[in-house]
């Protein structure tokens, strides 16, 4: 290759480079609009004219929903082991390795506390750039130690997935963590504190079918693929196509899975204002039940 | 048995079977040579058979949990309990077939039993629908956990399913929330809970009737986060060669970790309930007599917990799975 050819800095790698190119306009993969980067950046990378939401890292989503300078970050340094010594075509230490290095983390989830229209809470996001935001003992761990801080603070949880799933590398370990953080959310039930599930592009399989599907609340950005099988694993199952928009954030509200359908701009207030019909109030001091 | 129900490595033994069988047939008319011959044969076939069974890899007992004589719940809820009463339905939707439970007595002592269910011939197959459930097979079971609180039974669960059903109805009932809830409503039950996977244990299937006190696998089964196949056609997409596609699947079955040795070890299960010689499929009333007696011995040291105890301890062991470093 010619020289002047190669990029002289490292390209974005994975998915944020199919998503969020760098180049001064894009066009939209939903409705082929043109649009600029700047005015995209303006509207949290969602089509103003198809409301398409492109895929953003996971730290927006902390600079878009937790107030400003508030987060702090919780086990960062937490790291998976390799419990089935798994091999494919790469040694799973190998492809944490890679992972680390593309995304510039340890795992697929960032947890910490924070606060939301100054409201504390405790805070997690996954991170799908990191093996498709798969749920190892890693993620398990630290969304369980983020309920745990919900728990002995009494503060709010909120989650927001994106996620294919349990991680096949660490085998039954990884379905553990289903039980793991499920078994948490029952403590958070009984202590009656409240669970915000967001739900963006995508949430499927483990995760759907353990935390994801558990908020007292559950809200989801526009048009994301929900659901617990994966479409190409239905399609293969019944022999033929399947239904336009199956899957969808809409299909899941019209079947009574969802509480609003809430895009991006709009998620830090909705859940604000959620999270403010739920906490005690004033009024419980004044009138207790 | 039909020769299509042996599995490759069962061939040789069955041979020798046959063949004892065959003498002895003869001896019954008063042959009395025979007699010595068949205890050689006898001997060699007990050889043989500890033999192949001691060095089966991880896809042949895969194989072993999917044999189409392997015993399924409804073989084993007859031997192993006293008496059985089935109780149908969700009270939301639907009775899922490939989702059974009800009323049953364990040596005296009243419990309920939930389990997953397989159909043997083509149409008891479709009719269970390969035992694979949909929601309302889910939310029938948690119904039937509710009921076992209520009036303080302890709960008996046998899992055996190739996954939770990949459909577009169980996709708009919810397939996932129904699997999540049963996994947090399990998990703070107040009675004791027995899980035993008698054969498949697939995944998010598996694991929303899987929450338990002691959870154990009989010899020949497996569990894990997805099936050997399901691993091989993520990892290594579709293979038209018959022979390499085989080969992938011995691989991921490797790879996985899936049968009770691996989640003894793992620290996943309790218990590894063993299997008559050759396997359950061999003699369903000895496999039953092994799984009732342990069953017993479980509940017996769980029935001696107070509540306050038991949900402790269910909880701690689950919140302690997985493998993590601090760097």
């Amino acid at each position: 290759m010619v020289e002047w050819f190669k990029r002289s800095q490292k390209s974005i790698a994975g998915d944020e480079k199919r998503n969020i190119p760098d180049g001064v306009w894009t066009k939209c993969p939903s409705c082929a609009e043109i649009l600029t980067v700047m005015s995209l950046e303006k509207h949290v990378w969602v089509c103003a004219k198809c409301d398409y939401h492109f895929r953003i890292p996971a730290t927006s989503y902390i600079r878009l929903i937790i107030d400003e300078g508030s987060f702090d970050e919780f086990d960062i340094n937490l790291v998976s082991g390799d419990p089935l010594n798994f091999k494919d075509s790469k040694k799973y230490p190998e492809r944490i390795a890679a992972a680390r290095k593309k995304t510039g983390r340890n795992d697929a989830v960032i947890t910490g506390l924070g606060s939301i229209d100054g409201l504390h809470v405790s805070f997690s996001v996954m991170d799908f750039n990191f093996i498709g935001g798969s749920m190892g003992s890693v993620v398990g761990e630290k969304i369980a130690r983020a309920i745990e801080r919900s728990l002995d603070r009494g503060i709010p949880l909120v989650i927001v997935s994106c996620s294919g799933g349990a991680r096949m590398m660490e085998g039954i370990l990884s379905l553990m963590q289903m039980a793991k953080t499920s078994a948490l959310l029952a403590l958070l039930n009984k202590k009656r504190i409240p669970y915000i599930s967001v739900l963006t592009n995508p949430t499927t399989a483990g995760v759907m079918a353990s935390y994801a599907s558990l908020g007292d609340i559950i809200i989801a950005e526009p048009k994301a693929l929900l659901g617990f099988a994966g479409p190409r694993v239905i399609a293969q199952t019944i022999g033929g196509e399947l239904p336009p928009g199956f899957q969808s954030s809409e299909f899941f509200m019209e079947h009574g899975f969802l509480d609003a359908i809430v895009s991006r701009p709009e998620l830090k207030e909705s859940i604000a204002r959620l999270l403010r019909y739920m906490l005690p109030t004033e009024s419980d001091r004044q009138f207790p039940l | 048995m039909d020769d299509k129900y042996y599995l490759e490595f069962e061939k040789p033994i069955i041979e020798i079977d046959k063949k004892i069988q065959q003498m002895k047939d003869l001896a019954l008319s008063g042959d009395t040579e025979l007699e010595s011959e068949i205890r050689n044969l006898e001997k060699k076939r007990n050889r043989l058979q500890s033999d192949v069974y001691s060095r089966l890899s991880r896809w042949q007992r895969v194989q072993l949990a999917r044999h189409p004589m392997r015993p399924y719940s409804f073989d084993l809820v007859p031997l192993v309990f006293d008496d059985f009463m089935e109780l149908h339905g969700d009270r939301y939707f639907a009775d899922d077939k490939a989702m059974v439970g009800g009323f049953a007595t364990l040596d005296g002592h009243p419990v309920v039993f939930v389990g997953q269910q397989k159909g043997r011939d083509v149409k008891q197959r479709q009719y269970r629908n390969f035992g694979m459930s949909h929601p309302e097979g889910y939310r029938k079971a948690l119904r039937l956990f509710k009921l076992a609180e209520k009036f303080n039974r302890p709960i008996i669960i046998f899992v055996d399913t190739p996954g939770a059903y990949p459909g577009i109805g169980a996709e708009e009932r919810g397939q996932a929330e129904a699997i999540a809830r049963n996994i947090l409503e399990m998990s703070v039950i107040e009675v004791p809970i027995i899980v035993t996977i008698i054969g498949e244990g697939a995944s998010g299937g598996a694991l929303g009737i899987g929450i338990g006190d002691v959870v154990m696998m009989l010899e020949n089964s497996w569990y894990s986060v997805i099936s050997p196949e399901g691993c091989s056609a993520i990892l290594w997409k579709q293979v038209d060669d018959p022979k390499q596609a085989e080969a992938n699947r011995i691989q991921a079955a490797e790879a996985l970790k899936p049968i009770p040795d691996d989640l003894m070890r793992l620290g996943i299960i309790d218990e590894i309930v063993p299997e008559p010689a050759g396997g359950a499929h061999r003699d369903y009333a000895a496999a039953a007599a092994i799984l009732k007696n342990i069953l017993l011995e479980k509940l017996n040291i769980l029935s001696q917990k107070d509540k306050q105890t038991l949900l402790a301890d269910r909880l701690r062991k689950y919140r302690t799975l997985g493998v993590v470093k601090e760097l």
